[in-house]
C-alpha cells in the first residue's frame, strides 16, 4: 500500500489508552493519514482532543489500539524496535528535563545516540552535525551553559537542536511553542518551516497557536473531540468552514477574512465604521473588543489630518470629533 | 568543542584525587591498634626483606585485605548509588535509602538465622568458598528482589518525595521482617547478626576477598558498559526510548548491576549507608559533568578515598577501639544529604 513517497502512513489507526478496568479508551481514529517529505504539518485541536496521545502513538511511545503504522517500510506499532525507529523519528516532548547539570552541548550531543558506538564517543561527522544543529537553532553561543540556567525559550531551542542532531527524516514535536513568548514562538515556527523546505524532513507538530499554524503549515490536521480528524491545506480548511466548526465555542468568533479569532460577549450591537490603513484596522479591533459588530454602514470614520488621526462620529446630537481612540471608546461606553 | 581548559582541569583533579587515594590507602594500612610507621608500610608492601615479622603479618593478613575491601566497597556503593539516581531521576536515591540494602540484609539474615547453629556468619566464612558464595548470592538476590519492587512502584509514582517515602517504607517493612525473625531466633545467632549490621571492612580475607572483588568488578563493568544508556536516561524514559534505548532492557541491566554491587558488598561488609548519595553528588560537582563515562570512574576514585578516610577515622588514632564503619559513614553521609536538600531546596530538580 505504501506509495514509497510517504515517510509515514497509517491505515485505520486508532489511538488512545488502555484502561485497567474495562475496555480501551479510543481517543482518535480510525485514521488513515500520511506525512510526505518536506512537509510541515500542524496538529491542532481543542484541549483534551488527544493531540499528545496521537503524537505519542505515531512516535511509538505508546501502543496503538488498532490499525497499522508504516514508517518508511517499518511496521509493527509498539513492537517496532526503538534502535531502528531512533534513526527515523526524532522527538521534542513536553517532558521536563530535570537534570540541570547537563551542558547544552552534551545534551545536543545525546541526539547522536543512535549512531555512536557503545561508549558514545563522537566522531568528526557527529561533531559536524551537532555544530550544524546548534547553528540552525541559534544556540551555539551558549553551548557550555548548564541546562538549569536556561530560560524556557532557550531550553526549547536546545531540545529542538537535540532532535535535529538525531538527523532523522521525520520529526515530531509536542507543543514546541508552549511557554514561549511571541517572538520565540514565531522564530521556532519559521525555523521548522525552513527546515522542512531545506532538508526535506517531514515535520509534525502539535500546537495551540492557531494563527501561527495557519501561516506556517503546509497542511493542518484538525483533531476533534470524538476522534475525527480533518486534514487539508490551511486555506482550504478556512474556506470550507471546517476550521470554524472544530474551534466553535461560546464567545469566540472566527473571522474568515483575517484568519483570527475574536472575543465577543454575545448580544452584538451594530456599529457603522469605515476607514483605511493601520488606524482603521486597530479601531475595528477596539470596537470588536467593546462588543460591537462592525458594519460598513455610515456611522464613524477615521481620517488622517496631517500626521494625526482623527475619529469623526455621527450621533443624534451631531458630529463628534475625537483625537484619541480611548476618548472615542469612553464616549461610546457612556452611550 | 570541549575546551581544552576543562580537560586539563579534569586531568589535574584526577591526579589530585589519585594522590589522595594513595595517601589514604597507606594511612589506612599504617593506622590501627598497632601503629606502623609509613616508611615501614612502604617497605613491607614493596616486600623489602628483613622487616619486623609481626608488622609484616599485620599488614599482609589484616590491613591490606581491609584496605582492599574499603576500595571495593567505596567503588561499588558509589556506582550503585549513581545508577539508582539516574534511573529514578532522584538525587537522593541510594541503596540504603530505597531499601535495597535492607533487601540484602534480609538475604543475609535468611542464611544466618535460618541455618541453625552451624550456620553463623563465622562458620559460613570458615566454610570457605562455598559459604562465601552462599552469602553473596543470598545478599544479591535479596537486593534484586527489593530493587525490582522499587522499580515497579516507581512506574506509578512520578513524584521524587513520594518515591523516597515509599522506598523508606519498603526498607522498614523488610527490616521488620528481619526483626520478627530475630525475635524467634537463638540469642547467639542474633548477636552474630547484630554485629554484622554494624558493618565492618575487616574480616574479609583470602578467597572471600576474591569473590567480593570478582562480583563487584562484574557489577562495575556492567555499569560502565551501560554508561551511554545511562546518559540517555538522564532525559527521562520517553526521550531515551526515542533515541533507541529499550527501556525494559535498560531497567533490567541497572537492576542487575546495582544488585550485584550493593548485594555483595552488604553481604560481606554489612549495611553501609550514605556513601551512595554523597559520592555521586561530589563527583558531579567536582567533574562538572553528567556524563557517566566520566562519572563512573570518578565515583570509583572519590568513593575509594572517602571509604578509606572513613575507615581511618574509625580507627580513632591513638585508641585501641575501632568504631563500626556504618557509624562513620552515617555521621558523614547524613549531613551531606541534609546539605543536598537544603542547597537545592527542591529535590525534584536533579543534578
Amino acid at each position: 500500500m505504501s506509495s514509497g513517497l510517504n515517510l509515514l502512513e497509517t491505515q485505520g489507526l486508532q489511538a488512545g489508552y488502555g484502561s485497567r478496568r474495562g475496555p480501551h479508551v479510543i481517543i482518535a481514529g480510525p485514521l488513515s493519514i500520511d506525512i510526505r517529505p518536506g512537509e510541515l504539518i500542524c496538529l491542532l485541536g481543542p484541549n483534551g482532543s488527544g493531540k499528545s496521545t496521537l503524537l505519542r502513538t505515531l512516535a511509538g511511545l505508546q501502543p496503538s489500539l488498532g490499525g497499522a503504522i508504516d514508517i518508511m517500510g517499518e511496521t509493527g506499532g509498539m513492537h517496532r524496535r526503538p534502535a531502528q525507529l531512533a534513526k527515523k523519528i526524532s522527538l521534542v516532548l513536553t517532558d521536563p528535563i530535570r537534570n540541570s547539570n547537563l551542558t547544552v552541548y552534551s545534551l545536543v550531543a545525546l541526539g547522536r545516540y543512535p549512531y555512536t558506538g557503545w561508549l558514545g564517543t563522537l566522531n568528526e561527522d557527529d561533531r559536524r552535525i551537532i555544530a550544524w544543529a546548534m547553528e540552525m537553532t541559534g544556540i551555539a553561543s551558549y553551548s557550555n551553559r548548564k541546562i538549569g540556567t536556561l530560560s524556557d525559550g532557550e531550553s526549547q531551542k536546545v531540545m529542538l537542536a537535540r532532535a535535529l542532531a538525531q538527523d532523522t527524516p521525520l520529526m515530531m514535536l509536542d507543543e514546541p511553542t508552549a511557554h514561549l513568548d511571541l517572538p520565540s514562538r514565531i522564530q521556532i515556527m519559521q525555523l521548522l518551516h525552513k527546515l522542512a523546505r531545506t532538508t526535506q524532513k517531514g515535520i509534525l507538530l502539535s500546537t495551540h497557536e492557531l494563527d501561527l499554524a495557519l501561516q506556517a503549515a503546509d497542511e493542518l490536521w484538525l483533531l476533534q473531540k470524538g476522534g475525527r480528524l480533518d486534514r487539508g491545506i490551511p486555506e482550504e480548511l478556512v474556506i470550507n468552514g471546517t476550521f470554524e466548526t472544530v474551534f466553535d465555542k461560546e464567545g469566540i468568533l472566527f473571522d474568515k477574512h483575517t484568519g483570527t479569532f475574536h472575543m465577543h460577549s454575545g448580544g452584538l450591537k451594530k456599529i457603522g465604521f469605515s476607514g483605511n490603513g493601520v488606524a482603521a484596522f486597530w479601531t475595528k479591533r477596539a470596537l470588536q473588543r467593546e462588543g460591537f459588530e462592525v458594519t460598513d454602514e455610515a456611522g464613524g470614520v477615521c481620517v488622517e489630518e496631517g500626521d494625526k488621526t482623527v475619529w469623526v462620529w455621527e450621533s443624534f446630537s451631531g458630529e463628534q470629533r475625537f483625537t484619541e481612540l480611548s476618548e472615542l471608546l469612553k464616549a461610546l461606553r457612556n452611550g | 568543542m570541549m575546551p581544552s581548559r576543562t580537560l586539563s582541569h579534569r586531568g589535574l583533579k584526577l591526579a589530585a584525587l589519585f594522590l589522595l587515594l594513595l595517601l589514604a590507602f597507606f594511612l589506612d594500612i599504617a593506622l590501627g591498634p598497632v601503629r606502623i610507621p609509613l616508611p615501614a608500610v612502604g617497605r613491607i608492601i614493596l616486600s623489602f626483606p628483613g622487616q619486623d615479622s609481626s608488622w609484616q603479618y599485620i599488614v599482609d593478613q589484616i590491613r591490606i585485605p581491609k584496605a582492599f575491601t574499603a576500595v571495593i566497597a567505596g567503588c561499588g556503593l558509589s556506582v550503585s548509588g549513581l545508577q539508582m539516581q539516574t534511573l529514578f531521576r532522584n538525587p537522593l536515591a541510594e541503596s540504603s535509602v530505597l531499601g535495597v540494602t535492607a533487601g540484602a540484609s534480609l538475604g543475609v539474615a535468611a542464611v544466618m538465622l535460618a541455618g541453625g547453629n552451624i550456620a553463623t556468619l563465622y562458620t559460613i566464612r570458615e566454610l570457605g568458598i562455598s559459604g562465601s558464595w552462599l552469602i553473596t548470592i543470598a545478599g544479591c538476590l535479596g537486593a534484586a528482589g527489593i530493587m525490582l519492587l522499587v522499580v515497579v512502584v516507581s512506574k506509578t509514582v512520578r513524584n521524587n518525595v513520594m518515591m523516597l517515602i515509599v522506598g523508606v517504607m519498603i526498607g522498614t517493612i523488610t527490616l521488620s521482617v528481619i526483626n520478627i525473625w530475630q525475635y524467634f531466633s537463638a540469642p547467639e545467632l542474633v548477636k552474630d547478626y547484630l554485629l554484622w549490621t554494624f558493618g565492618s571492612l575487616g574480616g574479609v580475607t583470602g578467597s572471600q576477598l576474591y569473590i567480593l572483588g570478582t562480583v563487584t568488578l562484574a557489577g562495575l563493568i556492567l555499569s560502565f558498559l551501560s554508561s551511554k544508556m545511562l546518559d540517555a536516561l538522564l532525559l527521562g524514559e520517553n526521550y531515551a526510548r526515542s533515541m533507541g534505548v529499550t527501556a525494559q532492557r535498560a531497567r533490567i541491566i541497572i537492576i542487575c548491576s546495582t544488585s550485584l554491587l550493593a548485594g555483595s558488598i552488604t553481604a560481606f561488609c554489612g549495611p553501609i549507608g550514605f556513601i551512595g548519595i554523597a559520592v555521586p553528588q561530589m563527583a558531579r560537582s567536582i567533574f562538572s559533568t553528567s556524563s557517566h563515562r566520566i562519572l563512573i570512574p570518578g565515583c570509583c576514585l572519590i568513593g575509594t578515598v572517602l571509604m578509606l578516610l572513613c575507615d581511618v577515622i574509625g580507627q580513632l588514632p591513638g585508641s585501641q577501639t575501632i568504631l563500626p564503619i556504618n557509624i562513620i559513614t552515617s555521621l558523614i553521609g547524613a549531613p551531606a544529604v541534609i546539605w543536598i536538600v537544603l542547597s537545592k531546596n527542591n529535590i525534584n530538580i536533579y543534578g
